[in-house]
């Protein structure tokens, strides 16, 4: 369970642009016609791209009544799942996993340098208004670890110096190329493969 | 070690492409309709056979999970919904099946969904793997176009339609009846069993829930037979399998393997041995951070698979090797898991709810070095108050790893130990507060 920041200042209205309607349609469209409910998730998250990475209370009501279910239901999601974020976030949204396996490999740096770079505290909003950060649980690239994602890309195998040159980047409003930062493929071993030699 | 020949995923690291045409040409759907014409009964009989065991963690055997679903059609549809939502720590093997062996499931769910006699199928993503879902959207058009899926899907008669779903960063939505509630836009919180989703599942309709990686292995095992597969690893823990190797390890990657590998040669060959060498490892979580870490001195002689694990008193889970040396301080890892699995408890049982956050501000006093002996008895009566309490296998995921810590590292801990506590109680406080709370500010 995660503990929900609910923001203060909230926008007068929330309606969906033309372009993320049709989207809405589309993911309805993917389940039972009774069931329209399914979508609450899908319908969340192109609320919260639109409203730069976060959801207010709003949009809530808003997706709750094209779903026809209670508001409660769409508010109990949206405080439910951890990906969605109730207060602004910045445009970079810097989420850092130190589940033991990223943890092993220095998590612990990238927290600091975040903490140096970003803000002070998680939640909290850089001196520039663009990016904060968080810290997560395991975002399931471990053998890629220590890593972390900004909005929808992950950045793998970092170090100290690869750390502080994204956060840099984004402080300075540029999105550095996602990947593994070492040049590694993927996640194959770093010095060379030991299986897929020959097919 | 596996021959490159007999590896089911051979675009595990993206050297061929994941394109549909590239994906044909390494076999995927080859004789696809010849498959299915032979009809649901070889299918399942085949799979039994092979002796295939869920990939997801538990290890329930496939063929049989497939035969619960009802022979017939009855009023209501039937579902197959892919479990995609892969969030154990250690674990980061369905990942590279989606980004780079899309087509490998794809064409499992097309012949599961006929073994089930389903006709949609959902892929319920975690919600983090954004990028990995557009890939998987995009090998889903390209099926569709090659008319692979759709009406009459791969001209074999049967149609199939399959949606993605994204979930929205909650492990226990990797419970399969978590995830069906997930899945019906409901909070993630798990179903008592039974009734079974194969009964009662998606919408209260019959529903086979299986593994990315159990389904994406299905099309290789029926084209080259189940005897093939079966003749891979130990009877009863059958095949290959994905491991991922992460932590204190030189090289951490995923390899496919054999199942019943010993541990001790995927550390050594594939990942490039234990940083500072053998000699320097300290533990091994073997599947995932569920799993009770084992020693090195099991380490030594242990081999990769289900039963074997068991044995031990661990497991192998979802193969996601978690590799621990000597530099690191053994209990702080473990707080990290126990915190961990506090923040991702969903609150509906009460052991599991209030229990991880025990267990995890307990072994934090361990790793400060702020504990009492008593307490490490009381730690272990914590965790048996968990385990077996709860209404879904979480409860006992959670305390697994902690009583693991307790058996093998006992000693470690008692060194920090005080025997007097450190916090003394405070008389004006109402005994229900957590002293530790008002002490420390760690809520």
């Amino acid at each position: 369970m995660s503990i929900k920041k609910i923001s203060k200042v909230q926008p007068e209205i929330f309606e969906f642009t033309k372009n993320n309607l049709e989207q809405a349609e589309k993911e309805i469209k993917k389940y039972p016609k009774e069931k329209k409910a399914s979508a609450v998730i899908a319908l969340l998250y192109l609320a919260q791209r639109q409203n730069d990475n976060w959801i207010p209370l709003l949009a809530l009501k808003y997706v709750a009544k094209m779903l026809e279910i209670s508001y409660m239901q769409v508010y109990e999601v949206s405080t439910f799942y951890s990906m969605f974020n109730l207060s602004p976030t910045g445009k970079y949204f810097v989420q850092v996993c130190t589940t033991t396996p990223c943890a092993l490999r220095g998590s612990k740096k990238i927290v600091e340098l975040c903490k140096k770079y970003i803000s002070k505290e998680e939640k909290v909003l850089s001196e520039n208004k663009l990016c904060s950060w968080v810290e997560v649980e395991c975002l399931g690239a471990c053998v890629n670890g220590p890593m972390l994602q900004i909005n929808e890309d992950y950045y793998e195998d970092l170090n100290e110096t690869s750390t502080e040159e994204l956060i840099k980047k984004i402080l300075n409003d540029e999105f550095p190329k996602p990947g593994s930062s070492k040049n590694r493929k993927n996640s194959a071993p770093q010095n060379g493969k030991t299986t897929l030699l020959e097919v | 070690m596996l021959k490159d020949e007999d590896r089911i995923f051979k675009n595990l690291y993206n050297d061929y492409g994941w394109d549909i045409d590239s994906a044909v040409k390494r076999n995927d759907w080859f004789e696809t309709k010849n498959i299915i014409s032979k009809g649901r009964n070889w299918i399942i009989d085949e799979i039994k056979k092979s002796e295939l065991r869920g990939r997801g963690g538990a290890g329930f055997p496939t063929g049989l999970k497939f035969s619960f679903a009802p022979k017939e059609v009855g009023s209501r549809p039937h579902y197959l919904v892919i479990n995609a939502d892969e969030s154990e720590p250690g674990t980061c093997k369905d990942r590279d099946i989606i980004r780079f062996e899309p087509q490998k499931l794809i064409e499992g769910c097309l012949i599961s969904s006929y073994a089930v006699n389903a006709h949609t199928c959902y892929i319920y993503i975690r919600g983090e793997y954004y990028r990995e879902g557009e890939r998987l959207q995009k090998s889903i058009t390209e099926a569709y176009k090659k008319n692979f899926l759709g009406k009459n899907a791969c001209g074999s008669g049967w149609d199939l339609d399959i949606y993605i779903h994204y979930g929205a960063g909650a492990y226990i939505c990797g419970e399969e009846t978590a995830l069906l509630e997930s899945l019906e836009g409901k909070k993630g919180l798990p179903r008592l069993k039974p009734p079974f989703p194969a009964l009662v599942g998606l919408y209260g309709c019959p529903t086979i829930v299986n593994n990315v990686e159990t389904i994406s292995v299905i099309p290789t095992i029926l084209r080259r037979g189940a005897k093939w597969f079966s003749s891979l690893g130990k009877p009863k823990n059958t095949g290959t399998k994905i491991f991922c190797i992460s932590g204190n390890v030189n090289n951490p990657c995923n390899v496919e393997e054999e199942m019943g590998i010993p541990l001790k040669d995927l550390i050594e060959k594939h990942a490039g041995g234990v940083i500072g060498g053998w000699k320097n490892l300290q533990a091994v979580i073997p599947g995932g951070s569920s799993m009770p870490l084992l020693p090195k001195s099991i380490c030594e002689t242990i081999t990769m698979d289900f039963d074997s694990l068991i044995k031990e008193k661990s497991g192998l889970g979802t193969a996601g090797i978690v590799v621990i040396n000597k530099d690191q301080d053994i209990i702080k890892c473990m707080a990290r898991i126990a915190r961990f699995y506090k923040h991702e408890s969903c609150g509906q049982c009460t052991p599991c709810r209030e229990g991880s956050g025990w267990m995890w501000r307990m072994l934090k006093r361990m790793e400060e070095g702020e504990a009492t002996y008593k307490e490490i008895d009381l730690l272990h009566d914590v965790t048996k108050q968990i385990e077996g309490h709860t209404i879904c296998a979480f409860g006992e995921g959670s305390a697994w790893p902690v009583q693991g810590l307790l058996r093998h590292f006992r000693k470690e801990i008692e060194k920090r130990c005080h025997e007097e506590p450190l916090v003394k109680k405070k008389n004006e406080i109402p005994y229900l507060i957590d002293q530790h709370l008002l002490e420390k500010d760690n809520a």
